[in-house]
C-alpha cells in the first residue's frame, strides 16, 4: 500500500509539472506576438522591439519556459504588464481570500452533502429521497449567478439581513468577515452540495446492490445498521473520489461567485487579468488554481487508497 | 422507457422544456416583437402591456432580447458539444481498440488537460487568443472532448473485451467494421446520455463565460451576457437580470430531468419488502 | 408431525407485477432436509428467500402464508420479520465471496448476528464460532476469524458462510446452491462437512440446487419445481427411483445418462490436424502453462478437463491466437501457426473456430441472428444477398432453429437458442477445428443435453473435429474419444476416454473422478468409508 501511495504522489508531481507545461504552452499559442497585440495600432518597430525585450520575448520559448518555471519555484512570478507590480504581491493575498471562501463553503457543504446523500440512499424511494433528488437536480441545473442574484434580492435588497457585496479588507474582524462572505458561501454550498449529494447517493446505492448487503439484511439487521456498518465502509473510498471530483466545481464556482459578489479573490483577479490580457498574471493565477486542484485530488486519491480494505490488509501467503 | 404511460412527470417536464427551447432556438428571432437593438422604452422600466418582461438597462424590450439570445446561447453550446463528440468519440474508441502507445499518449494528454479545471484552461486560452465565436466554440469543444474521450474509451473498452468483439477480431474484421458495427451500436445509450449532460455543462459554461464578460462579445447578445449587463438592477430590487438567468436555468433543468429519467430507467427500485 | 416451517399457497411477484411463484405449499419437519430442485427460473431461490420473509430486488409476497414456529411471516411487520431472520432461519448463498463484506473481518461478521439479536454475549458468540469453525474443518479455528474475506480460499469461505448462518443456532438453514461455485474436489469436502454439521446440531434445511446427484446425498425429501410451481414432491428414494411426472423422469434420466453413459466415443480419425508442441505460456510474469504437449487428429474429439486454474482455457486462447506462447510452438495441419491471430491468413482464421461458455456475451446484442450468421459467410466464403440468405436458412435448419429466427435480436432468444446461434456462426466458416470452451456450463441440464446432442450430430454429419474444454466430467464421458487431464498448468494424464474412466493412472485423475457426485444416495457415505480405510 505504501508503494501505491508513493506512486500516486509521484504521479501527482509529474502532473504538476505537465500542468506548468500546459499553462505555459496555452499562453504561447497566440499567432503573431504579445507585443503586437498589446501595442495594437500604435506600434512602431522601435516600440515593438523595446516591449519585446522588456517582456523577454526575444529569447527562445524553451528558455523563457525554464526561466518562468524557475521563477515560480523560487516565488518570483514576474511583474504585471498592466501595473508593473510584482505578480506575487498581488496574487497571494487574493489566493488566501479565495481559499478562505472555498474552505468556508467546503466545511459546510461536504459533510452535509455526504450525510444527506447517504440518508437519501438509505431511504431509497421515499418522499425524502425523491425530494432530495429533485432539489439536488434543480440546484445542479441553476447557474451560480442566478442563485446569487436571488439570494441578493431576498436576503439583502428586500430584507437587508446581509450585505449584497462581499467587501473584505485586511484586518477586518472575524464576525464582519463571516457576515460579508455568508451569501457567496451559501451559493457555493448549494451548487457543490447538490453535486456531491447526487453522486454520493448513486455510489451508496451501487454498494447497496451488492450481495453482502443482502446477507446483512438476511441476518435480520435493521436498515440503519446495514447502511452505516455494511454499506458505508465500502462506499467511503468512492465517496472520497466523489468529493475530490467536485473540488473542480467548487473552483469553477468560486470564479463565478466572486464575480457576482465582487469578492476580492483569485478568481476575479484572474478574470480581470484575462480581460486586460496581462500574461504573467494569468500564467501565475492559472498555475496556482491548477496546482491547488492537482494537490487536492492527489490527497483524495491517497485517502481512497488508504481506505480500501483489500489494500490495507493484503492477501498474504495463506490465500 | 418502453411505454408512454411509464414516463414519470419529471420526464414529461424535461421533454416539454427541451421542446420549448428547441422552438425558441429555431424560431426565436421570428417570434420577437421588437428588434434586439431597438430602444423602445426607459432603462429598467417595469413590465407593461406589450412588454411582459419589461426593459433592460438600455431600454430595450427584454422579451425580444431573450428570444434573440436563445439562438446564440443554445447554438454555441450545441456546436461545441457536437464538435467535442466528433473529436472525442472516434479517438476514444480508437484508443480502446488499438491500445498500446496510441492509447498511452492520448490518455496521458487527456489526463493532464483534465487535471486543470476547465474554466481555468479556457481562461488561459482566451487570454492568449481573445474571445471570438470560433475561438470560443473550438476551445470549449477541445477542452470538453477530453471528458467525451474518457467516457467513449471506457465504454468501448468494456465492449471490446466482450466475446462477440473477440469473435469479430478472430474473423479478421477491420477497424471500420469494429467501430461501426460492433462498438458504436452498443456504446450509443451511454453516449446519448452523456451528450445531454455535456450539453448542460457546456451551456452553463458558455453562459458563465459571457457573464464574466469573456464569452460572447457585443454586438451579439446571449443570455449570460444579459445577466451581466442587467446585474446592477438587482440592487434596486428589479427582476431584470433574473429573466435571462431563469431562461438559462430552464434549459439545463429540462435536459437534466430528461437525462435523469433516461438513466433511471436502467436501475431497479427496491421495495420495502426486506 | 412437528412442522417447523409450513408454507401454504405462496405467491411472489416482481416489482413490475410479474408472478414468479404461483401458489407453492411445503412443510419442513424438525431436523429434516428438504431439497428444492429445478432449472433456472423455477423459483427455487425465490421460495428460499420468501421463507425468510424477504424478496430480492423489489419482489414481494402477494399471497399465501409462511408459518415459521407458529407465526405467519407473510403478514408480519418488518420488525417481526427482522427478529426472525438470522435468528430462527438463516441463509447460505451460492457465492460466499460476494456474500461476505470485504471491509470487515470474518469474526466481526459472524458474531454480529447473535449479538444484534441479543442471543449471546460476545465471548459466548466467539466460543460458538470457534466450535463451528472446528466442526467445519477450518484451519486454526482460534484465529481463523481474524482474517478478511479476501484472505481465504473459496472453499474455506463457503464453510465460513455456513458458520455465519449457524451463528444464532437457527432452526432452519436456507442453503442456496452452496457448493455450485466450487470445483468438484472442493465441493465434496464442503458437502461432507455441511451434512455433518447440519446433522450434528439437528438443524432443518431447505437445500436449493439444480444438481440431482448433489441433492441425493443430503436431502430426505425432494420437491421438484418448474416455472414457479410444484411438479412433484416425494422422498429422495422415490423421486430418484420412481418419478411420477414426465418432467421429473426426464431430469432423472438425463442425469443418469450423463453419469452412466458408455464412456468414450470412437470416431474414425484421419491425420493429425493440431499439434501443441511443448508449449509454455504466462500471463505477465505468472506462468500458467508448463510444457504442454498435445495432438488432435482430424475427425476426433479431444477433451481437456481440469478445475479452475488448471490452464485449460489458456490453451484454447493459445490455439486461437489470442495469447502467444512463451516457449514451444503450435502446429496446424502440419504447418507452424503464427502466434497472433493478427498474423494469420483469413483462411487460417476460418479453419479454427471458437465457441464460448456464455452465449449472452458471445452474441452482439445489436445484430440480428441473420446478420450474426451472415457475416462469416460473407467474409470467409464471399456469400452475399440471396445466396447468403439461403445459406443462413440452411444453417438455422441444421442447428434446429426456425428460419424466422434470422430476423430476431439475441435478446429475444433463450440461452439454449443463443448457444445454437453461436454454433451456427462457427459452422458458417466451415472450420476444420472447433474449440468448445465450457459450452454447456452456463446452461440448464436438459438444455445442455440438447446442445451436446447437436454437437454430436454435427460431428457425425460433417466429420467435425472438436477440442473440448470443460470441467464437467459427464460431458467428457459422453463426447470425447480422448481425454487430457490438466492440473496447475500441466498435463497429468492423457488416455482414451474409456481407459481413463475405467483405469485412471494418475492420483489426481482418480481424485477428480471420485469427486463426481453419483445419483446413488449412499455415494457420499461410500466415499467417506473409502477414505477412512
Amino acid at each position: 500500500m505504501v508503494s501505491l501511495i508513493a506512486k500516486r504522489a509521484g504521479l501527482g508531481l509529474l502532473t504538476l509539472w505537465l500542468v506548468s507545461v500546459l499553462v505555459f504552452a496555452g499562453t504561447e499559442i497566440l499567432p503573431g506576438d504579445v507585443a503586437g497585440a498589446i501595442l495594437g495600432q500604435s506600434a512602431t518597430p522601435e516600440s515593438l522591439a523595446a516591449l519585446r525585450s522588456e517582456l523577454g520575448l526575444d529569447v527562445p520559448a524553451l528558455q523563457r519556459y525554464f526561466d518562468w518555471l524557475g521563477g515560480i519555484l523560487t516565488g518570483d512570478m514576474g511583474r504585471s504588464m498592466a501595473s508593473g507590480q510584482p505578480v506575487s504581491d498581488l496574487l497571494w493575498p487574493r489566493f488566501r481570500n479565495t481559499m478562505a471562501l472555498a474552505a468556508y463553503a467546503g466545511v459546510i457543504a461536504v459533510p452535509l452533502a455526504v450525510g444527506l446523500g447517504i440518508l437519501a440512499a438509505a431511504k431509497r424511494g421515499t418522499i425524502f429521497d425523491r425530494a432530495a433528488n429533485i432539489a439536488a437536480l434543480a440546484f445542479v441545473s441553476l447557474p451560480e449567478y442566478f442563485l446569487g442574484l436571488l439570494l441578493v434580492l431576498w436576503l439583502s435588497v428586500k430584507t437587508g439581513w446581509l450585505p449584497s457585496l462581499a467587501d473584505t479588507y485586511e484586518g477586518m474582524g472575524l464576525t464582519a468577515w463571516f457576515t460579508a462572505t455568508t451569501l457567496p458561501m451559501l451559493v457555493l454550498v448549494m451548487v457543490t452540495m447538490a453535486q456531491i449529494l447526487r453522486m454520493t447517493r448513486t455510489t451508496v446505492l451501487g454498494v447497496m446492490d451488492q450481495p453482502y448487503i443482502e446477507t446483512a439484511f438476511l441476518k435480520g439487521l435493521k436498515n440503519g445498521r446495514v447502511v452505516m456498518r455494511h454499506a458505508a465502509p465500502n462506499a467511503a473510498a468512492p465517496i472520497v473520489n466523489v468529493v475530490s471530483f467536485n473540488i473542480a466545481y467548487l473552483i469553477t464556482g468560486v470564479v463565478l461567485v466572486e464575480a457576482v459578489f465582487n469578492y476580492n479573490g483569485l478568481g476575479r483577479f484572474m478574470v480581470d487579468a484575462v480581460s486586460k490580457r496581462d500574461l504573467p498574471m494569468v500564467q501565475a493565477a492559472a498555475m496556482i488554481f491548477g496546482a491547488a486542484y492537482v494537490i487536492l485530488n492527489m490527497i483524495a486519491d491517497i485517502a481512497a487508497i488508504a481506505l480500501n480494505p483489500r489494500l490495507r490488509h493484503p492477501r498474504g501467503k495463506e490465500a | 422507457m418502453s411505454r408512454l404511460s411509464n414516463i414519470p412527470l419529471t420526464g414529461w417536464i424535461g421533454m416539454a422544456l427541451i421542446a420549448a427551447n428547441a422552438i425558441l432556438f429555431l424560431f426565436g428571432p421570428m417570434l420577437a416583437p421588437f428588434g434586439q437593438e431597438e430602444i423602445v422604452g426607459m432603462p429598467f422600466d417595469m413590465p407593461q402591456p406589450g412588454h411582459p418582461l419589461g426593459f433592460d438597462q438600455n431600454g430595450r424590450d427584454m422579451l425580444s432580447r431573450l428570444l434573440y439570445g436563445a439562438q446564440m446561447s443554445i447554438g454555441i453550446s450545441l456546436a461545441a458539444v457536437c464538435l467535442s463528440f466528433a473529436v472525442g468519440v472516434p479517438l476514444g474508441i480508437l484508443a480502446a481498440i488499438r491500445g498500446g502507445w496510441l492509447d498511452l499518449v492520448l490518455s496521458r494528454v487527456v489526463d493532464t488537460v483534465m487535471s486543470i479545471p476547465v474554466l481555468i484552461s479556457a481562461l488561459v486560452v482566451l487570454q492568449a487568443l481573445g474571445s471570438s465565436l470560433p475561438v470560443l466554440i473550438v476551445t470549449i469543444a477541445l477542452l470538453d472532448s477530453t471528458r467525451v474521450f474518457r467516457l467513449a474509451r471506457l465504454v468501448a473498452q468494456g465492449i471490446n473485451v466482450m466475446e462477440y468483439a473477440e469473435v469479430a477480431r478472430l474473423r479478421g474484421e477491420g477497424l471500420g467494421w469494429m467501430i461501426r458495427r460492433e462498438i458504436l451500436p452498443n456504446a450509443l445509450p451511454p453516449l446519448v446520455a452523456e451528450f445531454g449532460m455535456r450539453f448542460c455543462f457546456t451551456f452553463l459554461f458558455v453562459a458563465g463565460l459571457s457573464y464574466l464578460g469573456l464569452g460572447v462579445q457585443p454586438p451579439f447578445a446571449d443570455w449570460g451576457g444579459m445577466v451581466r449587463d442587467n446585474q446592477q438592477g438587482i440592487l434596486y430590487g428589479l427582476y431584470a437580470p433574473l429573466f435571462p438567468a431563469a431562461a438559462i436555468a430552464l434549459v439545463t433543468i429540462g435536459v437534466n430531468l430528461t437525462v435523469d429519467w433516461l438513466l433511471a430507467g436502467h436501475t431497479t427500485v427496491q421495495g420495502d419488502n426486506r | 408431525m412437528s412442522d417447523i416451517l409450513r408454507i401454504r399457497d405462496l405467491r411472489v411477484a416482481t416489482a413490475e407485477g410479474v408472478e414468479l411463484l404461483h401458489g407453492v405449499s411445503l412443510d419442513l419437519e424438525k431436523g429434516e432436509i428438504l431439497g428444492l430442485i429445478g432449472e433456472s427460473g423455477a423459483g427455487k431461490s425465490t421460495i428460499g428467500l420468501a421463507s425468510m420473509g424477504y424478496g430480492r430486488g423489489g419482489c414481494r409476497i402477494t399471497g399465501g402464508t409462511i408459518e415459521l414456529a407458529g407465526k405467519d411471516l407473510a403478514s408480519a411487520s418488518r420488525p417481526e420479520r427482522e427478529a426472525v431472520r438470522g435468528a430462527r432461519i438463516a441463509y447460505v448463498a451460492q457465492s460466499a465471496a460476494a456474500a461476505f463484506n470485504p471491509a470487515h473481518r470474518l469474526e466481526r461478521q459472524i458474531i454480529e448476528g447473535p449479538l444484534r439479536h441479543g442471543l449471546m454475549t460476545a465471548p459466548e458468540a466467539r466460543a460458538w464460532m470457534i466450535e463451528l469453525f472446528t466442526a467445519l474443518g477450518l484451519p486454526e479455528p482460534e484465529t481463523f476469524g481474524r482474517r478478511y474475506p479476501h484472505q481465504v480460499s473459496g472453499g474455506q469461505l463457503q464453510r465460513a458462510m455456513v458458520a455465519m448462518a449457524m451463528s444464532c443456532k437457527p432452526d432452519i438453514l436456507v442453503l442456496d446452491e452452496p457448493t455450485t461455485a466450487l470445483d468438484v474436489t472442493t465441493q465434496i469436502e464442503v458437502l461432507l462437512l455441511l451434512r455433518e454439521t447440519i446433522r450434528k446440531y439437528g438443524t432443518s434445511a431447505l437445500y436449493i440446487t439444480h444438481d440431482l446427484a448433489v441433492i441425493a446425498q443430503v436431502a430426505d425429501r425432494l420437491m421438484v419445481l418448474r416455472h414457479g410451481a410444484e411438479v412433484e414432491t416425494g422422498t429422495t428414494e422415490q423421486i430418484l427411483s420412481a418419478p411420477r411426472e414426465e418432467y421429473t423422469q426426464r431430469l432423472v434420466s438425463e442425469r443418469q445418462a450423463s453419469l452412466n453413459a458408455e464412456a468414450g466415443a470412437h470416431h474414425r480419425t484421419g491425420e493429425e490436424i493440431l499439434r501443441v508442441d511443448h508449449v509454455s505460456a504466462a500471463y505477465g510474469r505468472t506462468p500458467v502453462l508448463h510444457d504442454v504437449d498435445l495432438s488432435v487428429k482430424r475427425g476426433e474429439t479431444v477433451a481437456i478437463v481440469g478445475e479452475s486454474g488448471s490452464g485449460k482455457s489458456t490453451l484454447a486462447r493459445l490455439v486461437s491466437g489470442l495469447l502467444a506462447p512463451s516457449a514451444g510452438q503450435v502446429r496446424f495441419d502440419g504447418e507452424a501457426l503464427p502466434e497472433s491471430y493478427r498474423k494469420r491468413s483469413p483462411d487460417l482464421l476460418r479453419r479454427i473456430q471458437l465457441i464460448y461458455q456464455l452465449p449472452d456475451v458471445a452474441l452482439n446484442p445489436r445484430q440480428t441472428v441473420g446478420e450474426t450468421i451472415g457475416r462469416p459467410l460473407e467474409t470467409f466464403r464471399g456469400l452475399k444477398g440471396r445466396a447468403q440468405r439461403n445459406e443462413v436458412a440452411r444453417l438455422l435448419e441444421m442447428i434446429g432453429l426456425p428460419v424466422e429466427m434470422a430476423a430476431r435480436l439475441p435478446g429475444a432468444l433463450s440461452g439454449g437458442q443463443k448457444q445454437r446461434v453461436c454454433i451456427a456462426r462457427a459452422l458458417a466458416a466451415e472450420p476444420d477445428l472447433m474449440i468448445c470452451d465450457e459450452v454447456t456450463s452456463a446452461l440448464d441440464p436438459l438444455v445442455a443435453e440438447d446442445i451436446l446432442r447437436l454437437l454430436r450430430k454435427l460431428q457425425d454429419e460433417l466429420g467435425m473435429t472438436y477440442l473440448f474444454i470443460t470441467h464437467d466430467l459427464s460431458v467428457v464421458r459422453r463426447l470425447a474419444d480422448r481425454t487430457v487431464v490438466m492440473q496447475k498448468g500441466r498435463i497429468v494424464e492423457e488416455a482414451d476416454t474409456a481407459t481413463l474412466f475405467e483405469a485412471p493412472r494418475d492420483p489426481y485423475t482418480r481424485r477428480l473422478l471420485d469427486s463426481v457426485p453419483q445419483l446413488d444416495r449412499g455415494w457420499l457415505d461410500k466415499v467417506l468409508a473409502a477414505r477412512a480405510s
